[in-house]
């Protein structure tokens, strides 16, 4: 196989800031490479100066096809058959599926009028080179993620493609959906399509790469073929440091139970549940996204009412009917979707971070009390140790790990007895991960009952001292973490 | 499901669910009970009337339409339209030779002029469309009066006068009164199809649904935003002096608050023939059935002598009705086609 | 003590880059006119002058307190196109019913207890008024522009209808006390504005309500997720506005003594322009009372000095459009050229 894209000498400076440090990276044809690197390590301005949309300095060099392009351009990459698609989608939600894949002959010189016909045999040719089967006059908005982004990467085998750049592809899809996806980048290597894929999922990365090139801090670290390094290895590469993690510290098998949930059923979504927390105790529920798992935690934490069934925290019955009635009880919640649900990013870290406690910050003139709304948020920084500006910056002004511990410590402020984690360190760098996980098994041993849902097997086989596998909405094994475990789970229930 | 094709059945709900069928049955329905309370209602004369009537609203709404599915808005129109007007009547006072074919091309001139404007302000400032139009509606409004002083203008050439009489069909009534199917009514459907025909069967129709949609994709697939915003706004631009000069060949005078002050009803209009006030959404059959249905409604209020000053309320309570119903029923056709997809 | 005062006030423009351009369009309007006044009426006129505050003061509330009940909405990212025809309604109400039951209070000797009733049966009206947008809204779950242009078109009709058309007036003189009457000069109309405009303030940025407002503003998902309970602050905004909306007609209706179903229509856009000149961002979660004040001034300060120097008000309607162009051109400039931001910091 010869090189199909080699890039020498790659050099990225924005203003005084080196993005890039003079880079070689070379794809071969129709191979599937991964690029693995921590935020701001330079993946995504390779990937901008790879579609030609970003110029590199003097001196680096791009060879695609055996052809230099000194100055590769936007267009002469397209034409080179690069397609990119980023993690937010670029598709229109009220236009039609075949509108969407064959977007790109309405720029077309030619008629001004649209072919009908012409859209449709395009649409239906792209869609079968990877065999997708859609209904063409559906509005894509009305799609699932995971099939608009099918979508999307069939509007980019239009033209001739002969690289497709993923950019975080998994980041909203169910595991179902990732094989799915997978499958989709296997055809394509058998028609000799070559794809880069970018993700923080590592054990992904493992599933699907045939070499992984690794960055940090705009430098290239290496390059790898997967089967010569593990997950360890490949971190320490990422992040140029050792981490040991640490099991959480063991509960007290006396303790009281504080949540007990007895067969809780909520139709469509999940069925006869029951377990229970102890104080101090960090539960890992896992499964499939769509498997119940959010739905579940969203009937514990008030937002929807459970059908049938009962929940007991402290051995009293509760019934949620809002979240906050929950939040009165003693219960919090970190939702899935940070940027959506989580912060509200254009507004200050103080008013995110006092958000859910603004009735305890009144003072006796029903006023909040500004100095202890600071002072409290003041604590939180350093408790969390968060980096920040100052506490009226706003949020967007954080990286992702940051931007979690704010939401976290929004509920910490509520003084919670059970804390509901959902996915809390999604497309968050590994180092900082690692921090949040610290926190999380510092709060349990405060006495804080846990459940840390996840998808990432490895999350919560070293950070819960049991782990729930919930499929199709019903609890189907309990295991207690062990050196077994991950085995045990890949080989049973078909989690990956 | 029992349903032995589910497929169709969705096609059927798509189909019966959409906003042009429930709003064309609703008119249907309306019709229907004023004829069986009066039936001089269904008349081709009280029908001509309302269709004269409604014709310039009914350009204004084409209109606005398309700024509203490019994801724009637009509330200046109406001053943009009085301020056609009085171009042209100043024109034609002062030149009463004037040719008529150069006379009424001046209003359309001036609206595509203002509304291209409005485009290159939210373009270049980067600003909310409606606090842009707000702020135009009071310039051109405000210097219009100003400068014109609020007078009347009247008593336009023989030619004018004699415009909107001129009949596509026309018949006697009993009293020997000519009436018919104006040609002012025809110059609203010709608008209404060539922007029916542009928006489906146009690539530049296709791209102001998609500017609509998604903007940065629209960016990203290397729409040029500046000139399909132009685009759109020109085009309302352009329909306002057609609404404006429309205005001034039925009522024979300009007046400077006659139009200003009821962009709402317009809007109203618009939104009731399902266009959505986010963009990228709406389509003209629905456009013109929203303006037919406010129009029958008045018009039926009207022949049921029911007092003016109740018109409104009803008027009132139809918006919100339609809007509270387009709306739950977009709920529930979500969950529909959720469910369906999900078996 | 100088340069503390300088310090204090560059941070103070830091925290509000929204309005910080404002005190100084004030003070260059100010000077403007003055000097333009003195100009053109060789001496005889004055800006700066009691007379010509007392007519400013006498304008500023109504149009204050109607900027406000729009402030309000516009905070939550809605908006409240019903706020004219529902003063509009609340003052034909209280008109009608003033003149209904007013020869029979005044031959009891009861005048003043009807007009409080009035008056309070007003300000109720005009909260359920804001309560049936705010329903519309959270639980019907309509897009704020399409409900209250609904309800603008509705309420409208309600006050033709009751009325017929026709101008209602000739109101007890009691009532028409609260335009006209002063303490100490300051009439009690503009009292009122201040007590609401410094009331909306605290509750705006002190109470629990006010923050939520600004939260939900900017992303409503994530201030639902937070346990804000989102319908019960859109209920409470829009019901908010709707007093708002009627302290402005119990204003409205004392200073011309007379009610209609068209009465200051033209104001509605006004007070949006006024709300985005004081820094109100019209996508919500921005926007204070402070900025909103000093712009309703600076627009005042317009309108009396364009009147004094004898140029037509619709010249003024111009040039208020003129103005928030400018403005919005200043703020695009400022934000595409960013002088001195804060770094962010990235971990």
């Amino acid at each position: 196989m010869s090189d199909f894209i080699a890039m020498r000498h790659v050099t990225k400076n924005y203003a005084g800031v080196q993005a890039l440090k003079d880079i070689d990276f070379q794809l071969k044809r129709g191979e599937i490479h991964c690029l693995c690197g921590e935020n701001g390590s330079g993946k995504s301005t390779l990937i901008k100066i790879l579609s030609g949309v970003v110029k590199p300095d003097e001196g680096s060099e791009i060879t695609i096809d055996g052809r230099v392009f000194p100055h590769l351009s936007a267009h002469e990459a397209l034409e080179q058959g690069v397609r990119v698609i980023y993690q937010d989608l670029a598709l229109f939600p009220n236009l039609t599926v075949k509108e969407n894949i064959a977007f790109q002959s309405f720029s077309e010189k030619g008629s001004p009028m649209v072919s009908w016909n012409q859209v449709e045999k395009t649409a239906r040719g792209a869609m079968s080179l990877i065999g997708l089967d859609l209904d063409l006059n559906r509005l894509t908005g009305t799609l699932p993620i995971a099939q608009q982004q099918l979508v999307e990467i069939t509007r980019a085998l239009i033209g001739e493609p002969k690289l497709l750049v993923l950019d975080e592809p998994t980041a909203s899809l169910t595991r179902k959906e990732v094989n799915a996806l997978f499958e989709v980048i296997f055809r394509l290597k058998s028609r000799g399509v070559t794809t880069m894929f970018v993700s923080h999922k590592l054990n992904e990365v493992f599933e699907i790469a045939e070499r992984v090139t690794v960055l940090r801090d705009g430098e290239r670290i290496g390059e790898y073929v997967p089967s010569e390094i593990d997950h360890k290895k490949l971190v320490f590469l990422m992040t140029g440091r050792k981490y040991e993690s640490a099991l959480p510290s063991p509960v007290d098998p006396l303790a009281p139970n504080l949540l007990e949930v007895k067969n809780l059923t909520r139709n469509g979504e999940f069925t006869d549940l029951s377990f229970t927390v102890k104080k101090g105790e960090i539960v890992g529920i896992t499964g499939l996204l769509g498997s119940g798992r959010t739905e579940l935690a969203l009937a514990i934490f008030g937002m929807t009412v459970p059908d049938s069934g009962s929940l007991l925290l402290e051995g009293k019955a509760i019934k949620p009917r809002s979240n906050s009635d929950a939040k009165k009880l003693g219960i919090g919640y970190v939702p899935e979707d940070r940027l959506r649900q989580g912060v509200i990013q254009a507004q200050s870290i103080l008013d995110n971070m006092s958000l859910t406690v603004l009735e305890k910050l009144k003072t006796t003139l029903g006023l909040l009390d500004k100095q202890k709304m600071k002072t409290d948020a003041q604590t939180w920084v350093k408790d969390l140790q968060i980096k920040i500006p100052s506490l009226d910056s706003s949020v967007k002004t954080l990286s992702g790990g940051n931007q979690q511990k704010v939401v976290l410590s929004k509920w910490l402020a509520t003084n919670p007895k059970l804390l509901i984690l959902d996915e809390p360190t999604i497309g968050i760098d590994v180092l900082a991960k690692n921090g949040v996980h610290d926190l999380v098994k510092k709060l349990a041993t405060k006495g804080i009952g846990i459940i840390l849902i996840s998808d990432e097997i490895p999350e919560v086989l070293s950070n819960c001292h049991r782990v729930l596998v919930m499929q199709k909405g019903r609890f189907v094994h309990e295991l207690v973490p062990g050196p077994d475990a991950e085995r045990d789970l890949l080989e049973n229930f078909n989690l990956s | 499901m029992t349903n032995k094709n589910p497929g169709a059945q969705l096609r059927l709900q798509r189909f019966f669910g959409q906003n042009e069928t429930i709003l064309l049955l609703v008119l249907l329905a309306m019709v229907t009970a004023i004829t069986a309370v009066s039936p001089r209602f269904l008349g081709p004369e009280n029908l001509f009337s309302i269709l004269l009537s409604a014709s310039y609203t009914g350009i204004f709404a084409i209109g606005f339409l398309l700024v509203l599915v490019s994801g724009g808005l637009d509330v200046s129109f109406t001053a943009v339209a009085t301020v056609a007007q009085y171009a042209m009547g100043t024109v034609l006072l002062a030149n009463p030779d004037i040719s008529p074919a150069l006379a009424l091309l001046i209003p359309l001139l001036v609206g595509m002029a203002l509304g291209s404007l409005n485009a290159l302000l939210i373009h270049y400032l980067s600003a909310p469309p409606i606090i842009i139009t707000i702020a135009n509606l009071n310039i051109f409004f405000g210097l219009l009066q100003f400068i014109t002083g609020g007078e009347w203008l009247n008593g336009f050439p023989e030619w004018f006068d004699h415009f909107p009489q001129t009949y596509v069909l026309s018949f006697e009534n009993a009293d020997g009164v000519k009436y018919g199917l104006s040609v002012i009514v025809m110059i609203w459907l010709a608008v209404a199809v060539v922007a029916g025909v542009l928006m489906h069967y146009f690539k530049a129709g296709r791209k102001l649904y998609a500017m609509g949609g998604n903007l940065e994709a629209a960016r990203r697939a290397g729409i040029d935003i500046l000139r399909y915003r132009i685009f759109a706004y020109g085009f309302l631009g352009f329909c306002a002096g057609l609404g404006g000069m429309v205005h001034t060949l039925i009522t024979q005078t300009v007046v400077p608050n006659t139009l200003v002050g009821h962009e709402f009803d317009v809007v109203a209009a618009v939104v009731l023939g399902g266009a959505s006030i986010f963009g990228g959404s709406g389509t003209v059959v629905g456009t013109v059935l929203g303006v037919g249905l406010l129009a029958v409604l008045s018009n039926a209020l009207t022949i049921m002598k029911v007092p003016t000053y109740w018109h409104e309320v009803f008027v009132g309570a139809i918006v919100i009705l339609s809007i509270t119903i387009t709306t739950l029923s977009a709920l529930a056709a979500r969950n529909r086609e959720k469910k369906y997809h999900a078996q | 003590m100088l340069n503390n005062l300088l310090a204090a006030s560059r941070a103070w423009g830091k925290r509000n880059a929204e309005m910080a351009a404002l005190p100084f369009l004030l003070v260059g309007v100010v000077l403007l006119l003055s000097v333009a006044i003195e100009i053109t009426s060789e001496g005889n006129v004055h800006f700066l002058s009691v007379e010509n505050f007392g007519a400013m003061a006498a304008q500023i509330p109504e149009l204050g307190l109607l900027s406000l009940a729009m402030m309000v909405t516009m905070l939550t990212a809605g908006i409240n196109l019903s706020i004219i025809s529902s003063a509009n309604l609340v003052g034909v109400t209280m008109a009608i019913t003033m003149l209904t039951f007013g020869p029979g209070a005044a031959s009891a000797g009861l005048t003043l207890p009807l007009i409080v009733l009035t008056i309070v049966g007003g300000l109720l009206f005009s909260v359920l008024l804001g309560l049936f947008n705010g329903l519309l809204i959270a639980k019907l779950k309509i897009t704020p522009v399409l409900a209250t242009l609904g309800t603008m078109i509705l309420y409208e009709g309600l006050t033709l209808a009751i009325t017929k058309g026709y101008v209602i007036s000739g109101m007890p003189e009691e009532f028409l006390v609260i335009a006209s009457g002063d303490v100490f000069g300051v009439p009690y109309a503009l009292i009122v504005f201040t007590v609401a405009a410094v009331v909306m303030a605290y509750v705006l940025q002190r109470r629990p309500f006010g923050r939520q407002l600004y939260m939900l503003g900017s992303n409503q998902t994530a201030a639902s997720f937070s346990a804000v309970n989102i319908d019960r602050v859109i209920l409470k905004t829009y019901m908010l506005s709707g007093l708002l909306v009627g302290l402005a007609a119990i204003i409205m209706l004392s200073r011309f003594s007379s009610a209609n179903a068209r009465q200051g229509t033209s104001l509605l856009l006004v007070t949006v322009l006024i709300a985005v000149l004081g820094g109100t961002d019209p996508d919500g979660g921005f926007g204070k009372v402070l900025g909103l004040v000093m712009a309703l001034v600076i627009m005042q300060c317009i309108t009396s000095g364009l009147n004094l120097l004898g140029i037509s008000s619709f010249l003024t309607l111009g040039l208020w459009g003129a103005l928030l162009i400018g403005v919005i051109a200043y703020r695009s400039y400022r934000a595409k050229n960013p002088g001195n931001r804060p770094k962010s910091v990235s971990a």
